[in-house]
């Protein structure tokens, strides 16, 4: 282990699912032509006046009261400002010290042992990185998680800027501008430097995701820009002196999941070896500024950032505050529905699910969990419906790119087939066929065993059988009787071929019992 | 409060204005005297009064989440001074 800790704090902006733009009524469609969606308000024309969008305001407070907020019954927006061609008015709409919510939490299923950075050494290349997990689930359940409650200093509401692209192979000279972004609603959020290293922040953005998404907030997509996520990280680093805190980094430009974790995994032992050579503390230099390349795997320097003070907030007063009743507060609270978390915990008390097994089905979204909730009060076994949802349901959804809501066999039918599985008319491979069959043919379970020839095998018959295959392979007989379990599979594959419709797991039963009896020859 | 002329240099900057000595000379004590009459404001006592948010008394104005028809593009960068038919055009923006 390195002789340090990891220490991140989030910024994580995230695009609001409005209709419209945040002070003025043009459209946030992505992907629209350049410049085709804005008016005088949103590029910034002398006399236009914001006028605030009730629904952005809404969602931002439904979300901070999914992150456990306290909320400011009286709240205001500021003007920050800045030049950058992006920003037509010059100045950023923003809310600087009167936020409208603060300190709230969000809780993430974090792994275990690790509180330390997992670079592999101050080489500072990413190849040497520790590998982690791909886009493997996490192992809830498994000993290895555990919950871990990451605070939330802030979520305030502000508005998003243009687009400026350079392309520097056309030889042009210019930068192009695309103000069509400009003024959509972002609410950003902010944590506590919390998050311990780059698994607990992969983490931390999943749940926060999640949760933005049962609460239909935003669509999360990274690559249309719908979630930003900058990174302020820093090291504690152990020496016989005491702890030592490293001047913090800012990292941006992080398109994915994956290139956080990838970013902080680089981070770590780059800080480290930088501390070595320079010796530079929290103080001694201004925050860096870095940038994530996601080619060649590693932060590169930018430019310094502008003193904070040196945004001049000030109030705008071309916008009236909000204020917040307890009674609206109350009223929205009530429209937030069951967020990821509490489904979790209903799934694992009222099914009997893992936590696994609930992580999996609840990280699938809201219409999942309930076709899972309406298959398992059908079949009247939730361990049972969780397995065929992950096994059959969702590998079928996984190949033929299908919501659940696409998926052709709804719950009542699905839980039918499970019934007769359950009550050993047929098992559990000769159910996947019928499954299969009723995905081509969308003919019930009852129909599609008929149709098969699948009935259950009388149990006398069944007994008839074996004691007739046990007499035609004494061999058989005595391997059993010696102990050796794997004898068994050779007479379940010929009694199989036998009888198609007979029950492996009953025939094993039967075939254990009449062995017993048979006399030691 | 006293401005010195690194102060109004400092101002400059952050606005984009730039100014020739000359003008430093002549805008740093004009700058001095307005920051002077603003803080006739301190002669009030303002102990136990509530910081004022917006000069008007009023709260909660908002507009519903409809869409209406944005500019046409071509009135949109009509007046800029650069621009492509699809873009606005500006000096290079590197290093970011």
């Amino acid at each position: 282990m390195p002789p340090y800790t990891l220490i991140i704090g989030l910024e994580t902006h995230v695009q609001l699912s409005t209709a419209t733009k945040l002070f003025c009524r043009c459209s946030t469609k992505f992907g629209a032509l350049p410049n085709t969606q804005t008016c005088p308000v949103c590029i910034g024309m002398p006399g236009t006046l914001p006028v605030m969008n009730r629904e952005a305001f809404e969602l931002s407070l439904r979300t901070a009261l999914a992150l456990n907020c306290s909320i400011h019954q009286f709240t205001k927006w500021d003007r920050k400002q800045y030049y950058y061609p992006d920003l037509p008015k010059g100045y950023q709409i923003s809310q600087y010290d009167l936020p409208f919510s603060y300190e709230g939490w969000l809780e993430i299923q974090a792994p275990l042992s690790l509180g330390q950075g997992n670079g592999a050494g101050a080489e500072g290349s990413a190849g040497t990185a520790t590998p982690s997990p791909q886009h493997a689930p996490p192992q809830r359940g498994r000993g290895s998680l555990v919950s871990k409650r990451i605070r939330i200093i802030r979520a305030h509401l502000e508005e998003d800027a243009g687009k400026s692209t350079h392309d520097e192979t056309a030889g042009v000279a210019d930068s192009r501008i695309d103000l069509n972004r400009a003024g959509t609603p972002l609410l950003e959020i902010v944590s506590h430097p919390d998050l311990r290293s780059a698994a607990e922040t992969r983490a931390y953005l999943a749940e926060l995701k999640l949760l933005l998404t049962y609460l239909g907030v935003s669509d999360c997509n990274m690559q249309e820009g719908s979630l930003r996520v900058d990174a302020n990280i820093n090291l504690h680093i152990d020496t016989p002196q005491g702890k030592i805190a490293t001047p913090i980094v800012e990292v941006k430009n992080m398109n994915s999941f994956r290139a956080v974790e990838r970013a902080m995994e680089y981070e770590a032992p780059r800080q480290y070896e930088v501390w070595q050579e320079t010796g530079q503390k929290l103080g001694d230099v201004p925050k860096q500024t870095r940038g994530w390349d996601d080619v060649h795997e590693r932060t590169y320097g930018q430019r310094r950032k502008e003193e904070s003070s040196d945004y001049r907030y000030l109030p705008d007063p071309d916008l009236v505050p909000v204020t917040i009743s307890a009674e609206k507060l109350e009223q929205l609270r009530a429209t937030l529905g069951e967020l990821p978390a509490q489904l979790r915990t209903r799934l694992e008390s009222t099914y009997g699910l893992t936590a696994y097994d609930s992580e999996v089905l609840v990280n699938q979204g809201r219409e999942l969990v309930d076709y899972f909730v309406q298959l398992a009060e059908l079949c009247g076994n939730g361990k049972q419906a969780s397995n065929w949802m992950q096994q059959d349901v969702m590998r079928v959804m996984g190949e033929q790119h299908l919501s659940i809501a696409e998926y052709p066999i709804g719950p009542a039918a699905l839980a039918e087939l499970l019934k007769a599985v359950k009550a050993g008319e047929l098992d559990t491979t000769r159910g996947r066929e019928v499954l299969a069959r009723m995905l081509v043919t969308r003919n019930s379970a009852a129909v599609v065993i008929q149709d098969l020839g699948i009935e259950k095998v009388d149990e006398s018959d069944m007994y008839a059988l074996c004691q007739e295959l046990l007499n035609a392979n004494p061999k058989i007989v005595d391997d059993l009787k010696s102990g050796k379990q794997q004898a068994a599979g050779s007479l379940i594959g010929q009694a199989k071929k036998r009888n198609p419709n007979i029950n492996p797991a009953r025939f094993r039963e039967i075939l254990a019992e009449l062995v017993a009896r048979e006399p030691t020859s | 409060m006293t401005l010195s002329r690194a102060d109004v240099e400092k101002v400059a900057l952050l606005a984009r204005l730039e100014l020739s000595s000359a003008e430093l000379n002549l805008l740093t004590p004009q700058l001095q005297q307005i920051v002077e009459y603003v803080e006739s404001l301190n002669e009030l006592n303002t102990e136990g009064v509530e910081p004022m948010a917006h000069a008007l008394d009023v709260a909660n104005v908002f507009a519903e989440d409809v869409v209406r028809p944005s500019l046409p593009r071509e009135q949109a960068l009509a007046n800029a001074p650069h621009q492509d038919g699809e873009f606005y055009l500006v000096p290079a923006v590197l290093g970011e």
